[in-house]
């Protein structure tokens, strides 16, 4: 079975927020809800300083807290790894949002729009009311990863079928693909290169490994 | 690791929203009730002293629920809470309520002693639900330390035979000498789970802010929520004679003191995870370097 993944290779990262705008343009998401974002983080003393810019968002992990500690069943995990939100179920407890590590999860309980009080022509048309007052989170852009079967495709490889954050990156810094699948982009970029995830120690398997440096 | 220099902005960890006073509510009047039913179940001289304090004690745990009902985004829903039992929590600690006040009705009703017993389990089970929740929270690093376990239950402990003290003192019977005993025994063990609580997390580390936080309220709670209370029973346990006064002020510190931990651990020192990198990557012609963990103290 898939488990789909995806690879940040921090290297690259020049902090663009590409990928920041293709996920709000994909997914519509309100304004203060960044399911992708890029950290912009300067460390260390003049003149050894460093900058380093870090995409984050929801993991995917493979063992979710947010999952286990969901009391609707709201939060699932699909057989191909992805955490999915059932926005039918979820009761906006908020149980998930402080179960999560990585800050991924967003609860919005008002409509709320880019500029000013009028929605703008995509905003009304990507609309979903049923996002408001439950918890909301990167899908990995799920409803996409989903066409492969039928279209025949393969996601990370073919953009059809791949995250638009993915899709959108400029510097070829973010890939998508599946794990299990030694020949993969992903197993092949892992297998190339030195990589961490973040908050390892916590337990959670998370889904996104970034690649600091080649082996 | 380092953290020197880094430029504001959400990297560090900041205060989570989602739960809030509300949430607390649920944790304060969740303890006190459930705490309080224990020792009516235990203390009350006759049905109707106990009557009294099991009301009292399940409008408390009522109020707690209500308080997150107010809390959830879709309340119309919240029959959902129910649909996990199989790992939430959350959802365990309503099917305990969900039993704990049918048999606290029935014991109301009939009086029957059986009932009054297992209303009382379930009310310990209930405040152990409470802890799990805390415990499970794995991006707040304040709440997910083991050692809050005990310290949920001990506070739970001290409030309801804080307020079984207070509700006495209105009451016939010979509830205080008896719970004032029981009291400092809880405000003891409270005591012990705070300081083993305070020392993993600053062993383990916690975000500078939830430190900041802790840090100054252990101090005050020390001396106001656990010494004041304890010198006060000790006074009363001597002076026969003001034994019933100093055992209610010592009952109601005791209990307020809960209510002030509680609030500060689930709303003021709710800091979240933040982001840490373990080592920084290589850029152009750099190589790579010791990571960072912003904001925390270890």
């Amino acid at each position: 079975m898939a488990r789909y993944v995806m690879t940040v290779d921090l290297r690259r990262c020049i902090g663009c927020q590409t990928c920041t705008a293709a996920c709000r343009h994909a997914n519509a998401t309100p304004p203060g809800v960044q399911w992708r974002k890029v950290l912009d983080i300067e460390s260390g003393e003049f003149p050894d300083v460093r900058r380093s810019f870090v995409p984050v968002g929801c993991m995917h992990c493979g063992d979710p807290p947010c999952m286990h500690v969901c009391p609707s069943t709201a939060t699932h995990q699909r057989a191909d790894g992805l955490v999915g939100i059932d926005y039918d179920l979820c009761i906006g407890c908020g149980y998930c949002a402080v179960a999560c590590p990585y800050q991924a999860r967003y609860i919005v309980h008002k409509r709320e729009f880019s500029y000013g009080e009028r929605p703008t022509e995509q905003e009304e048309a990507q609309f979903d009311p049923n996002r408001i007052a439950v918890a909301t989170k990167c899908t990995f852009c799920s409803d996409r990863v989903d066409q492969a079967k039928e279209m025949g495709l393969t996601p990370g490889i073919d953009p059809e079928v791949t995250p638009a954050c993915v899709n959108g990156c400029i510097a070829s810094v973010l890939a998508f693909g599946d794990r299990e699948d030694p020949n993969s982009n992903v197993s092949r970029l892992l297998a190339e290169n030195q990589f961490f995830r973040m908050h390892e120690e916590l337990g959670t398997d998370p889904g996104m490994y970034y690649i600091f440096d080649s082996k | 690791m380092s953290d020197e220099k880094i430029l504001p902005g959400r990297v560090t960890p900041w205060r989570q929203t989602y739960w809030d006073w509300r949430a607390a509510g649920n944790f304060i009047c969740g303890g006190s009730g459930t705490g309080l039913l224990f020792f009516a179940t235990l203390a009350a001289g006759n049905m109707d002293a106990y009557r009294t304090m099991a009301l009292v004690a399940l409008a408390f745990i009522g109020c707690g629920l209500f308080c997150v009902w107010l809390e959830i985004g879709k309340p119309l829903r919240s029959i959902n809470v129910y649909f996990h039992p199989q790992t939430s929590w959350m959802t365990r600690e309503a099917i305990v309520a969900g039993l704990l006040f049918l048999c606290g009705i029935v014991t109301l009703w009939f009086g029957a002693g059986f009932f009054a017993g297992t209303t009382a389990l379930l009310g310990i089970v209930f405040l152990y639900c409470q802890g799990r929740i805390l415990l499970a929270s794995k991006g707040i690093p304040a709440w997910r330390e083991p050692k809050v376990m005990p310290l949920i239950l001990a506070t739970g402990f001290v409030e309801g035979a804080g307020l079984a003290v207070v509700l006495s003192a209105f009451l016939p019977g010979d509830g205080p000498r008896w719970l004032a005993g029981a009291l400092l025994g809880a405000l003891i063990l409270r005591r012990i789970a705070w300081t083993l609580y305070f020392k993993a997390v600053e062993k383990s580390g916690l975000p500078k802010k939830a430190m900041a936080v802790l840090r100054p309220f252990g101090a005050k709670f020390e001396m106001v929520g656990q010494l004041l209370p304890e010198i006060t029973l000790v006074m009363g346990i001597f002076y026969d004679a003001v034994l019933t006064g100093l055992t209610f002020v010592a009952g109601l510190i005791a209990a307020a003191a809960g209510w002030w931990l509680k609030y500060t651990l689930v709303v003021r020192a709710a800091y979240n995870q933040g982001y840490a990198l373990p080592v920084l990557p290589v850029r152009g012609q750099g190589e790579v370097k010791p990571g960072i963990k912003p904001g925390w103290t270890k």
